[in-house]
This record gives structure tokens, sequence and C-alpha cells, in this order.
């Protein structure tokens, strides 16, 4: 069979990306321009100023993608794109790109669903892994819980009730001064602060719900915060880090292997950016070693929004015959498992 | 010479085919749909129609505002794709100017308009001399009200075109020396890009994809509020 060569382009947040793979999981190139420097002094992601950006980046990072890959247009076979969930100003950006590179060039277009694009990241890094399994998708954006059946079907266990987990590091943070991205710095902190100093809640919800909720955990830490400021009392910012992110660790963790206990499966996969957080991977294997379930995870590169795995979902996509047509709009709330 | 010209600054989604100086091709969309649906979908059927791929095009004209900024990314976004893979030139034009192109050979200034939003419109004024349209005043954003008395306490007669007509008609409907476009000339229309765009062209006013931005005017509202709380702040150091 020929190889079937894929471009893909994300631009759903911050990121401009575009990448090119063969047969979906050997990444030829992958480049990412990240706009966390200009964003950093609003203390999070701008949409208008992110749309901006990826308008001004985007052919660069695709000619990019194209030179480290030692290729040209007409090598690509497939184009794929992140149309959803996401800012809609920026994923119009990379989805008017992608259009106009199917037609111009006279290819498929593969609308993906980003979420999708998470998990495939796994596909990617893990040559032999293949569905089914549990995964744990969390980012500043979704907090999921899915069953993952096959290659591009999903069945949503779980999901966030109100903050995604990675929102609530960046919130967290920021109210400490921290700065922002949250979750990298708040992991760095819990390394040499006291997990066990503050109880904050463990927020599980019902007893049969794969569901999450962090906006209650937020709330508790900021009043800790409150009071302490109140009191004149210092704060030891590492303990606050480490008590927090273990409470946001054991909740996903504990889920996690509910799952895949109670639904009959010996793999978790993790996905998105929080899969970067060291506490929740640690957690997460020393928990499973005692239940037999194999934990697996990306590399930091893939964790974070990148158009590899964007591609390889389109890939899957595409060889189980989808294809859309150049109407293809953005969906901002586009769910897991929705194409 | 062929030139693609695209226009999405203001609702209406417009495209059309031009070769040197004739109009081959044009589309205009102004219904309630986002440009992400309306463009491509025309574009390809207005390829397909005259039997033509990208690869007739030699270069591509593309409106770069002001306007709508969604929109204006959309448009421009697919230019540069398109100048990317055909490896061709882009021209740019400014959105106003491209209005004012729709009432030729006028002995009125023309005053075209496009929606900014909270009851203001991007606005500037042109006048035709012989074949050659000028520009006698600089592109700005003006408040409705405001436009309309400027407008009202002049000793000239103008013509009015663009969305920000449609919008604000109750506005602009009864002034005495204010005449308003046809319906048919309201809308931007995308051959008019490209006619400019054959002018630049010819002028060597040309660009790569790579340096094409959209024309926005305005900064976005989170860097007005960065910019004003920066001041603030440096006003009470002092
Ligand atoms: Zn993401």
């Amino acid at each position: 069979m020929k190889d079937i060569i894929t471009l893909a382009i994300e631009s759903s947040c911050d990121e401009t990306s575009a990448a090119i793979l063969k047969n979906g999981r050997e990444v030829i190139s992958n480049i990412v321009a990240t706009q966390i420097d200009l964003h950093k002094k609003f203390g999070g992601v701008v949409p208008e100023v992110a749309s901006r950006k990826h308008v001004e980046n985007i052919d660069a990072v695709i000619q990019s993608a194209l030179d480290e890959a030692g290729m040209i247009f007409d090598d690509i076979d497939i184009i794929g794109v992140t149309h959803g969930p996401g800012l809609v100003g920026a994923l119009l950006v990379g989805l008017s790109t992608a259009k106009a590179l199917a037609f111009a060039l006279n290819k498929p277009l593969v609308g993906v669903n980003h979420i999708e694009g998470h998990i495939s990241a796994n596909f990617i890094q893990h040559k032999e892994l293949e569905p089914p399994f549990i995964c744990l998708i969390v980012s500043g954006g979704h907090t999921h819980l899915a069953e993952v059946k096959d290659y591009g079907k999903y069945e949503i266990l779980g999901r966030t009730r109100d903050d995604a987990a990675g929102e609530a590091f960046d919130k967290i943070a920021r109210a400490m001064k921290l700065g922002y991205p949250g979750g990298p710095i708040i992991d760095r902190l819990s390394k040499i602060g006291n997990k066990d100093s503050i109880k904050f809640p463990r927020i599980y919800l019902e007893d049969d719900s794969y569901d999450f909720s962090f906006s209650g955990l937020k709330s508790s830490v900021l009043n800790y915060l409150n009071a302490k400021k109140m009191k004149n009392e210092d704060i030891v910012v590492e303990d606050v880090a480490a008590s927090f992110q273990q409470s946001v660790v054991e909740v996903l963790t504990n889920k996690a292997i509910k799952a895949a206990k109670e639904k009959g499966y010996d793999k978790i996969i993790l996905a998105g950016g929080v899969a970067a957080n060291s506490g929740l991977r640690e957690m997460l294997i020393n928990e499973c070693k005692n239940y037999n379930i194999d934990v697996k995870y990306p590399s930091l590169d893939l964790c974070t929004d990148n158009a590899a795995m964007i591609g390889c979902a389109a890939y899957y996509d595409y060889i189980n015959g989808k294809v859309d047509d150049l109407s293809l709009n953005a969906v901002p709330n586009l769910k897991l498992g929705q194409k | 010479m062929k030139v693609l010209g695209i226009d999405t600054s203001s609702k209406a989604a417009s495209v059309a085919i031009m070769e040197d100086n004739k109009l081959i091709s044009e589309y205009t969309i102004n219904n309630n749909k986002t440009h992400s649906q309306k463009l491509m979908p025309i574009i390809e059927n207005m390829f397909k129609l005259n039997e033509m791929s990208a690869n007739d095009i030699d270069l591509i004209s593309v409106c770069i505002g002001p306007g709508s900024f969604t929109g204006l990314r959309i448009g421009v976004a697919t230019a540069k794709a398109i100048a990317h893979v055909r490896d061709i030139p882009v021209v740019v034009v400014n959105s106003l100017e491209a209005l004012s192109f729709n009432v030729s050979m006028t002995n009125k200034t023309v005053c075209p308009m496009i929606d900014a939003q909270k009851k203001q419109v991007y606005t500037c004024k042109y006048s035709w001399d012989k074949d050659s349209l000028l520009k006698v005043e600089d592109i700005d954003v003006k408040k409705v009200e405001d436009l309309a008395e400027e407008l009202k306490s002049s000793l000239e007669e103008f013509v009015l075109i663009g969305e920000g007509v449609d919008l604000h008609k109750e506005v602009f409907g009864n002034i005495n020396n204010v005449y308003i476009a046809p319906n048919s000339h309201r809308a931007s229309r995308a051959s008019s890009i490209c006619e400019i765009g054959i002018e630049k062209f010819k002028k060597g006013d040309t660009k790569n994809h790579y340096e094409v931005v959209p024309y926005y005017i305005r900064k976005s509202q989170a860097e007005v509020q960065y910019d004003e709380k920066m001041k603030r702040l440096k006003e009470d150091g002092k």
C-alpha cells in the first residue's frame, strides 16, 4: 500500500502548529510556534491577540514543516485540521488555511476534534498501542474520562462540571502571583512543598459519577489564601501548591482507576497538557501498580498542543472514511466523539 | 494574466476571477452564514463552473480591511494559503477603496462605510478625477451620529455605499445632500478588488504571502485596556 502523507494544522488556542506525518503515526516534522510570551502580560490567552498572531505566523510555520520534512506541497496526500473545540477566532485561521490548501492542492480535507488529537498523541508516542483503553484527558480547556473503544470511537464516561483541571492550576497560580501558565509552575513548587500540610477537599461528586468538579477546590484554596492574608500570616507557596496539586491528582487518579476496574481495562492513557504534570504521572503509576494497570502518556512536546497529534487523528478518521467538504466550520464547543 | 479577488471585509463574501481587463466570473453571497461556511464553497464552485483550477491563477488580490476582524482573517488566510501553494504574488486592497470603486465616475464625493460595531463605522472619502479614484480623507472609525452631522453640515454632495448604509438607514436616509447608492452597488464586490489589484500589480505594488496581514486599524480590546492600565500606573507613580 502506498504511504499516506498528512499535513496537519492546529491553531485552536495559543500555539500555531503544522506537522507532516507518514501513515498517521510517524512524525516527519512538527513545528510549534508558541505565543505564551505574548499572552503573559494579560495573565491568560486573549482570543483576539491569539487570532492575530496565528494569521501572521501560519504560512511560515507550514513552510517550516515542509522544509524540515524535506517535502513540497505535491508530496501531501491529505490535509488534517483542528475545527474544534477551541477559541473560534483562532480555530478559523487554521481552518481557513487548511481549506484553501485542500482546494489549491485538490486533496481531501479532514476536520479533527482537538480532544481526539490529544488522545492520538499516544499513538505517536507508543507505536504498539492499540485501542481499547481508558483515557484521562486533562488540559487547560478540558477534563474528560473516556473509554476509547477503537480509533475514532469514544464514549465519554465523565467530564468536568465546571472548571477544567488546568484552568484551576492557572487560577491558583494567578492568585498567588506565581505567573502564567500556572500548571508547570505549581508542579515545580509542589516538588519542594509538603503535600499533606494543608487539607484541601477532594471532590468526588456522586458515588456512581465519573464527572469532575474543581471549582469547590479552587474556592477553598482562595479562601485559605484570603484568611491567611487577613490574619497577616505568611503563606508557604510551596505547601499550598503541593497540597492543591495533591487534591487534584488524587481525584483524577482514583476516578481513572475506578473506570478501568469497572469497565475491565488494563490500560490507562493520559492525554492533554496536564498529562505533563509530574505529580499526576507519579501517583497514577504508583496506584496502578496495585491493580496491574499499565499507564502510558506522551512525551512533553506531544502533551501540549501540537499539529502532529491532529495529523494522527486525521489519518485514522480518513482511513475510516471521513472527508469534509469546504464548508466545514469551526465548532468552538465541539464535544469528544462529535465529528 | 488571471487574478483571483477575495473580499470578506463585510457581511458579504465576494470572489471574482478577472483576466487582464475582462471580468470572467463573480460570486457574492450576502446572507447570514459565516464567511467560513461561504467563502471556500463559492471559490470552489466558481472555479468548477469556469472549468478552471487554482493552477490557472497568476495573482491573488485580497481585501485586507478595515472590517470585521474575523472576516478579514478568513479572507486573508485563504489568500495566503492559495498564494503559498501556487507561489504567486499577492496584492492587498483596502475595503473602503474597493467599495468606492463600485460607484465609478460620479462627480459627488464617495463615502463608504463598513460596520465597526457599537454604532460606529470604518469610513473615509474618495472622489473621482476622470477615471482615477482619489482618496480625499484618511480612513477612520467614526460614530454613526457624528458622521451624519458632518455630512449634513457640509456643502458637498455625497454618495454613500457599504453595509454601514443598510445598518443605519434611519440615520442617513433623510439628509438632503446625501445620496444612497443602489442595492447592486452597495455591497463589497470582488471584481473591484481584482481591478484595483491589477492596477497595483502593474505598478509593482505586490507582496509575498508571508507579509500579508489584515489591516485592523484598531488594537484588540485587551491591548487597549492594558495600555490604559499601564498609563494609569505610570501617572500614579509620578
Ligand atoms: Zn489542547
